[in-house]
C-alpha cells in the first residue's frame, strides 16, 4: 500500500514556508505528517497530506516547485524495539532507506519510509505482517 | 635612485615621440598587410593601402579590430610571423569556450621585458631587489610577464607563482622579498597570512608593491599599504596587447603612464568610432607599433578612460591614461578573470536540467570579489532528495568552472522567480564600486 508525499522545494528565505501552510490552510488541506530537509541554500519539504492531487495543483498553480513520490508508511506500537523490528526486516531484504519520518500518538506509532526500492519494500513487510497504512487510515490516527 | 628606465622613450617630447610613432605605425601597417590575410582584406575593403599611413595622424584611416577578430581567428589566423619564429604563446579567457591567444616572437618578449622593466624601475625596483612574483604562473600573462620584467632589470626573480600561502611568506621572510608582484586580492589575502604569521613585521625587507590584472580602489590601495607597510602600485596590461607592462604608475600617481612607443594609444567614441579630442572620456584603442607575432592595429579594449598628455611631476612625458570608468560592453572583470555573460548563458543553456534564466551577481566583501549564479531547475528535476539537488548543482559549478576559468557560487532558486522580460533582461548586478 503506497501513499503519496508532495515534497516542495523552497528558498531559504524568509516568509516562504508560511506562505505553503497559509495556501494549504484556506484550501481546507490537512497535513498529517511533514519533514523539512535543508541546506545552506534551500529546503526540501516533504509532507503527507490529504487531497495530494489538489495540493500539488494549488503548489504549481502558485509558482512553487512540487514533485509527487511514492512512500510507504507504516503503523507500530508506541513500544520499544517495535520500530528495530521494521528496519531489520528491510535491511535484511538488502534494501536500503533514502530517508525517513516517524511520529506517535498515544499507543500508536507511524514511520514514512522512502526506500530504494518500492517493491521489494512492500513485499518483505507484508509478509511479515507490518501493518502498513493507507492515507486516510494516517488521518485517522 | 633613478626612478625611470629608458629616459629616451619615456621623456621624449611631443613632437618627437608622433614622429617615431607614425615610423612605427608604417612599418607595423606594412607587416600586417603583407603577412595577415584577414588584415589585407579589411584594409583593402577600406581602400587603404600602406602607402596611405604617411605619420600617425593617418591611423585613423584603418579598420578596427576587436575580441571577436581574435576569436573568429582562433588560434594562429592573425600571426604576422611564421611558427618558426613564434616561441612563446599565452592565452586569457574568451567570450565563449575558446580562449583568446597570442603568440610572441623573441622579439616580442625582448619588448615584453623592456616596458616591464619600465613599470618595475618606476616602483623603485633595483639590480639588488629580490621580487616575489605570486601572480600565477602559466598561459595567464600575469606570472611570466612580471618574471622577464623583473629580469630585465637584473633584479631577482622569486617565481612563487600562486597559492601555498604559509610558505610564501616564510619565503618572503627568509630571502628578504623587496618587491611583491600579484593580484590586489591575492596581496589582501598576503597580508592577513603575514599578520597571522610567527615573524614580526620588521624583520621583512618588503616596501614595494606591483599590483594589477583586476581593477582596485583608492580604499584598497590604503589597505593594502597600511597593512603590509609598503608603497603599492598599480600594473596595466592587457593580454591582446601584451601583458602587464602596457602601463604603470610613477611614484606620484597622477595616472597610468602607456608605453606609448610601442602602444600607441586612441580615445574614441564607442557609439560612432570617430577620435575624441585629448582628455575626453570614451574607449580606448591600442595599436603594437612594434610587435611582429600577432600585431593588432586599432584594437577596441572596450575600456572607457581618458588621456592625459600634459608633462608629468616625475618627469615623463608619455601619456597618462585616467582611471578605466567602465566597460562599453558587458564583460566583467571578477578576481581578475574576464567574464562574459554570454559565456554564463551559453553553459546554462546547454544543461538540460536547468530553464534558460540566470542571474549573475557580483559584490565584494572585505575586499573579495563574490561571484553568485542564481539559477532555475526545470520543475521535472525537481527533486524529493537533497542529495540529488545538490548533484545538479555540483554540475552546474563544475560546468562553468571549465568554460570560465573561476568557480560561481550556484544558487538554485525556486521556478519562475528570476525576472522574465520582454525586452533585454537584467542579467547582471554588480554591486561593486571602482570610484
Amino acid at each position: 500500500m503506497l501513499i503519496k508525499q508532495l515534497s516542495i522545494f523552497l528558498e531559504n528565505k524568509k516568509g516562504r514556508f508560511t506562505e505553503v501552510t497559509n495556501l494549504l490552510g484556506e484550501a481546507g488541506i490537512n497535513m498529517t505528517a511533514f519533514t523539512v530537509a535543508e541546506n545552506s541554500d534551500f529546503g526540501i519539504v516533504r509532507l503527507v497530506v490529504t487531497e495530494p492531487e489538489k495540493a500539488r495543483d494549488i503548489l504549481r498553480e502558485n509558482r512553487y516547485a512540487v514533485s509527487v513520490t511514492d512512500v510507504i508508511c507504516i503503523q507500530m506500537p508506541n513500544t520499544p524495539g517495535a520500530l528495530a523490528k521494521v528496519m531489520n526486516i528491510i535491511n535484511d531484504a538488502g534494501v536500503s532507506v533514502e530517508y525517513m519520518y516517524a511520529f506517535s500518538t498515544g499507543k500508536s506509532a507511524a514511520a514514512v519510509i522512502r526506500p530504494d526500492n518500492l517493491g521489494i519494500t512492500l513485499e518483505v513487510l507484508t509478509n511479515n505482517k507490518v501493518d502498513l497504512l493507507a492515507s486516510d487510515e494516517l488521518f485517522s490516527l | 635612485m633613478n626612478r625611470i628606465w629608458n629616459e629616451t622613450m619615456e621623456c621624449m617630447s611631443r613632437d618627437d615621440m608622433r614622429k617615431l610613432q607614425g615610423i612605427r605605425l608604417r612599418k607595423a601597417v606594412e607587416r600586417v598587410y603583407n603577412c595577415c590575410e584577414p588584415y589585407r582584406k579589411r584594409m583593402q575593403e577600406k581602400g587603404v593601402e600602406p602607402g596611405d599611413i604617411k605619420s600617425i595622424d593617418d591611423i585613423v584611416k584603418l579598420p578596427f579590430t576587436s575580441k571577436k577578430d581574435l576569436r573568429d581567428y582562433y588560434p594562429f589566423g592573425l600571426l604576422c610571423s611564421p611558427m618558426t619564429d613564434i616561441v612563446r604563446l599565452q592565452a586569457s579567457s574568451g567570450t565563449t569556450g575558446k580562449p583568446i591567444v597570442v603568440g610572441y616572437t623573441r622579439g616580442d618578449l625582448d619588448i615584453w621585458g623592456e616596458v616591464g622593466a619600465r613599470c618595475f624601475t618606476a616602483y623603485g625596483i633595483q639590480k639588488q631587489d629580490v621580487v616575489q612574483i605570486s601572480y600565477g604562473y602559466g598561459l595567464f600573462t600575469g606570472g611570466l610577464g612580471a618574471h622577464c620584467a623583473v629580469e630585465t632589470i637584473g633584479g631577482t626573480v622569486l617565481p612563487m607563482s600562486s597559492g601555498n600561502t604559509e610558505k610564501q611568506i616564510m619565503l618572503m621572510h627568509d630571502f628578504g622579498a623587496v618587491g611583491l608582484a600579484c593580484t590586489p586580492s591575492y596581496a589582501l589575502y598576503l597580508a592577513e597570512a603575514l599578520h597571522n604569521s610567527p615573524y614580526p613585521r620588521d624583520e621583512f625587507k618588503l616596501k614595494i608593491g606591483a599590483f594589477g590584472a583586476e581593477p582596485w580602489t583608492e580604499g584598497m590601495r590604503k589597505d593594502l599599504e597600511e597593512k603590509l607597510n609598503i608603497k603599492a602600485y598599480d600594473i596595466y596590461g592587457l593580454t591582446e596587447i601584451i601583458g602587464p607592462g602596457v602601463g604603470y604608475e610613477c611614484e606620484f600617481q597622477h595616472g597610468t603612464h602607456l608605453c606609448e612607443d610601442h602602444f600607441y594609444p586612441e580615445i574614441i567614441d564607442p557609439e560612432t568610432g570617430e577620435p575624441l579630442p585629448p582628455g575626453q572620456l570614451g574607449e580606448l584603442v591600442f595599436s603594437t607599433i612594434t610587435k611582429e607575432g600577432m600585431p593588432l592595429l586599432r584594437f577596441r579594449t572596450r575600456d572607457l578612460t581618458s588621456l592625459n598628455y600634459e608633462k608629468c611631476e616625475c618627469g615623463r612625458t608619455a601619456v597618462r591614461m585616467g582611471k578605466i570608468l567602465g566597460r562599453s560592453d558587458d564583460m566583467l572583470i571578477i578576481r581578475g578573470v574576464n567574464v562574459f555573460p554570454s559565456q554564463v548563458e551559453s553553459v546554462i543553456c546547454e544543461l538540460p536540467q536547468l530553464e534558460p534564466h540566470y542571474l549573475l551577481l557580483v559584490d565584494r566583501v572585505n575586499n573579495l570579489d563574490t561571484f553568485e549564479i542564481q539559477v532555475e531547475v526545470k520543475e521535472e528535476f525537481y527533486s524529493d532528495e537533497v542529495a540529488k539537488m545538490l548533484d545538479i548543482r555540483k554540475r552546474i559549478v563544475h560546468r562553468l568552472q571549465s568554460v570560465l576559468g573561476i568557480s560561481p557560487d550556484v544558487r538554485l532558486v525556486e521556478p519562475r522567480s528570476i525576472e522574465r522580460s520582454q525586452g533585454k533582461a537584467k542579467r547582471v548586478i554588480d554591486k561593486r564600486k571602482f570610484q
